[in-house]
Parts: structure tokens; C-alpha cells; sequence
């Protein structure tokens, strides 16, 4: 093993974030912890056999057993950690291998479908259109989903590639709100985009981005029943771009609003009213916007509405 | 014509994209894996110089990125633009095609059938 070896090896941080885990579930950080946490303890254990108990015999065994305890219980909570790790590892590559597997098929299908749709083979009858649109729409759907898995793998795994460049946020939102205007329009839902004037471009991901502001706005326009409205507001606060969106839609239940995040999770609520989606969109969007160095959260009422916001920093 | 040596072992896409470029007016000339593509770009292992090859990378026998070098290291060979057409789409994938001497490479799920039809045509009139 090469010196450089040991050092990589010695900086439990970086192994840490290597394997994507926080501190708080990293073996080796805890073990680390747990080694300083016996050392102390045992210094502790020994001041106080020697003040309180007489014979040096008894105080070296009573400071033994007690280190050895804590020894035991270190390597017992870390080994469970080791296994949750390794379960969480094995997941994520599972999800990697299948994701990949499953875009090659769903290339074919969405393929098959485009050329069967250009014409090319031979005119399509009107109604036969509508039901190669039908396949196409759900092959698109399910391309979605596993680009949606791709990435929930390389978050876990730290491999999310960013690339950085000098992006307008305004220029993306636009665009946003043009894609989805049909879809809102659909719904009877009205999007207003209120800007503050001479925003500075930021350095940052623009694909990624868009990515998060698409899941905000999908939910934001997807949840609201029968007819409403969708604010999206941006502007400068301290030293962050400010991104916020505010619609009138079913709302997220008090009880479910710390699961928000979380991956696959959908509320009640929201399975009553629209039973397609994944549950990974804010989990992928506060993953982002974090890796961009930025900040997420949301406040919501039941039957009133939900205000998503994000921030990006101005200079990174 | 102009002929195009397009490797990929599904014969799914193959016969779409196949299709495709045979109405553009391109000949396509298949192979199913690794092996067989090498054999068929080289000149001297009786296949027949290519002028543009589309190359998988997930294949059988053969990987592509092991391909894509041994094209790029073969004198006859290393001219012949590249496409790399997958589904890998980690950046070590990209930054390793494109290292070894790949023109282009395209995510398939990222892109339709006519959007990369396009890219090839374009490649074939630099």
C-alpha cells in the first residue's frame, strides 16, 4: 500500500463522502467516535476508581471491564451500520444495473414507435395515430421513470456529474413555463412569473436546474384541482438567488409534511387525486440543489396550497 | 453511396435506425458484436473501409471502448469517424470514448430516431 494510500485511507471524511454516506452512517467515522468516546471514558473511569477506590488491582480491572465493555457495544453498533451500509451500496448498484437494462428496450420501443409514426413505412390511418400516440406517450413515461432511478443511484453513490457554466435562471424558468403552458392550460391552471429586475447570472448545473425547477412546476400545476394558479417568484436575498413556487392546490397534510423528501414518498392526499408519479422528484431536486450549495423547503396547508423555494448562491 | 458500418447487438435498433439510413441513401453494413464489427471495418481482415462507423459499447465479445481503440490504433482504421451510439451514460463512459478518438457519442434514450439520423448525416458531410 503506497503512502498516498494510507493518507486516502486515514481521512475518514473523505471515505465517507466517497461511499455517499453522511458521518452519521458511516462506519468508519464511527468507529472513529466510538474509539475517542473509550478513551475518554476509560481516562474518566480510571480518575475515579483511583479517588474512590483503594487497592490499584481493583481500580486496573474495574477501568479493563469497563473499556472492554464499551469495546464491545462500539463493535456491535458498528457492524450493524457496516451492514446498513452495504444493504444501501447494494441497492443503489441494483437499481444502476436494472435502469441501465431497461433503457435499452425502451429505446427500441421509442424508436420502433417514432419511425412507425414518420410515416416512412407507409401511411398511417388518423386513428391509427392516436393509439401509436398512446404508446408513445407511456414508453415515454417509463423512460422517465428510470432516468428518475439513474439518478436517485448516482446520488446515493456521489457520481451525480455536475457541470457548472454561467447560466440566467430567468432564461430557464421561461422556457419552463412555455413547455408547460399546454399542459397547464389543460388543467385550467394559470402560471404567473414575477421577476426582479437585472438578475446576475450564477455559476451553476443549468441541466440540473432545470431539472429541479420541471419536478416543482409539474407538482405545482399536476396537484391543483379543477382550475387554479401557480406564482413563481424569483429574485436576489443576501447573498442567494431566491426561487419560489406558490400554487393552490390540494396541499400536503401536517402529518405527511416531514416525509416530503423522502424517497417514493406520496401523500395521501395527493394518491387520491393523481395516482401517476414516481415520489422521487423532491427527493432528486433538494439533492441537487444541495450538491449546487444551495438550500430547499416548503410550507403547505391541506386544501390551500403548497410554496416550494430553493436557493442558489450568487457566487460559488 | 456512402456506407456505413453500424455495430450493435440489438437487432432491434439496428433494423430501425437500419432503416432509416438505407432510405437516406446510405448503405449499412450490420454486425452484432464486437468481433465481427472490427473484422468488417478493416480492409486487410477482408471487410471493407467504412465511412462512417456506429459503434455500441455494451457488446458481445468485443467491448466497445476495446473497439473504438483498436480502430483508433489501426492505421487503416483510425481515421474512420466514430459515433458512439449507448445507453452508458457516466461521465467515465463519455470522457473515455471521447479520449480514445470517438467524433460524437449519443445517449439513445436522450435522443430520437430522426435527431440522430441528423447527427450522422452531419458527420458524413464534414
Amino acid at each position: 500500500m503506497s503512502l498516498k494510500n494510507i493518507f486516502a485511507q486515514l481521512n475518514i471524511i473523505g471515505q465517507c463522502r466517497k461511499h455517499g454516506l453522511s458521518p452519521w452512517q458511516c462506519p468508519q467515522f464511527l468507529f472513529f467516535l466510538m474509539g475517542i468516546i473509550i478513551v475518554c471514558s476509560t481516562l474518566v473511569a480510571y480518575f475515579v476508581g483511583t479517588r474512590y477506590i483503594e487497592e490499584p488491582e481493583w481500580v486496573a480491572l474495574t477501568v479493563l471491564l469497563f473499556a472492554l465493555l464499551l469495546f464491545i457495544i462500539a463493535v456491535i453498533i458498528t457492524r450493524s451500520f457496516e451492514k446498513l451500509a452495504e444493504t444501501n451500496r447494494m441497492k443503489s448498484e441494483f437499481i444502476n444495473i436494472i435502469s441501465h437494462q431497461l433503457r435499452s428496450p425502451l429505446s427500441n420501443l421509442k424508436w420502433t414507435i417514432e419511425l412507425l409514426m414518420s410515416g416512412r413505412l407507409g401511411k398511417i390511418e388518423k386513428d391509427q395515430v392516436e393509439y401509436f400516440g398512446i404508446l408513445k406517450e407511456n414508453s415515454g413515461r417509463m423512460e422517465e421513470l428510470v432516468s428518475d432511478l439513474l439518478i436517485v443511484s448516482r446520488i446515493e453513490a456521489a457520481t451525480l456529474p455536475l457541470k457548472k457554466e454561467e447560466t440566467l435562471l430567468e432564461d430557464l424558468v421561461n422556457e419552463l413555463i412555455s413547455e408547460f403552458q399546454l399542459f397547464a392550460k389543460a388543467s385550467n391552471v394559470k402560471i404567473e412569473f414575477e421577476i426582479q429586475k437585472d438578475l446576475p447570472k450564477i455559476l451553476t448545473d443549468p441541466s440540473q436546474v432545470h431539472l429541479v425547477i420541471e419536478n416543482l412546476l409539474d407538482n405545482a400545476t399536476r396537484y391543483i384541482k379543477n382550475s387554479g394558479k401557480v406564482n413563481i417568484l424569483l429574485k436576489k436575498r443576501d447573498k442567494n438567488l431566491y426561487f419560489e413556487i406558490k400554487d393552490n392546490g390540494v396541499g400536503i397534510p401536517k402529518k405527511d409534511q416531514k416525509y416530503v423528501f423522502q424517497k417514493f414518498f406520496r401523500s395521501e392526499n395527493v394518491l387520491r387525486q393523481q395516482t401517476q408519479g414516481s415520489g422521487l422528484g423532491l427527493y432528486i431536486s433538494r439533492a441537487i440543489i444541495e450538491k449546487l450549495g444551495g438550500k430547499v423547503g416548503f410550507k403547505s396547508q391541506e386544501n390551500e396550497g403548497s410554496t416550494f423555494w430553493f436557493t442558489l448562491p450568487l457566487k460559488s | 453511396m456512402k456506407k456505413i458500418l453500424f455495430i450493435e447487438d440489438e437487432s432491434a435498433l439496428q433494423k430501425t435506425l437500419g432503416e432509416i439510413l438505407k432510405q437516406e441513401g446510405y448503405q449499412v453494413i450490420q454486425a452484432l458484436d464486437g468481433e465481427v464489427g472490427l473484422r468488417l471495418a478493416n480492409p486487410s481482415a477482408g471487410g471493407e473501409k467504412p465511412d462512417l462507423i456506429l459503434l455500441d459499447l455494451v457488446l458481445p465479445k468485443v467491448h466497445g471502448i476495446d473497439v473504438l481503440k483498436n480502430l483508433k490504433e489501426n492505421e487503416e482504421t483510425k481515421d474512420i469517424p466514430v459515433i458512439v451510439l449507448t445507453n452508458l451514460a457516466e461521465i467515465k463512459d463519455v470522457e473515455k470514448a471521447i479520449e480514445l478518438g470517438a467524433t460524437t457519442y449519443l445517449v439513445k434514450a436522450e435522443y430520437k430516431l430522426e435527431e440522430v439520423a441528423e447527427k450522422i448525416r452531419k458527420t458524413l458531410q464534414e
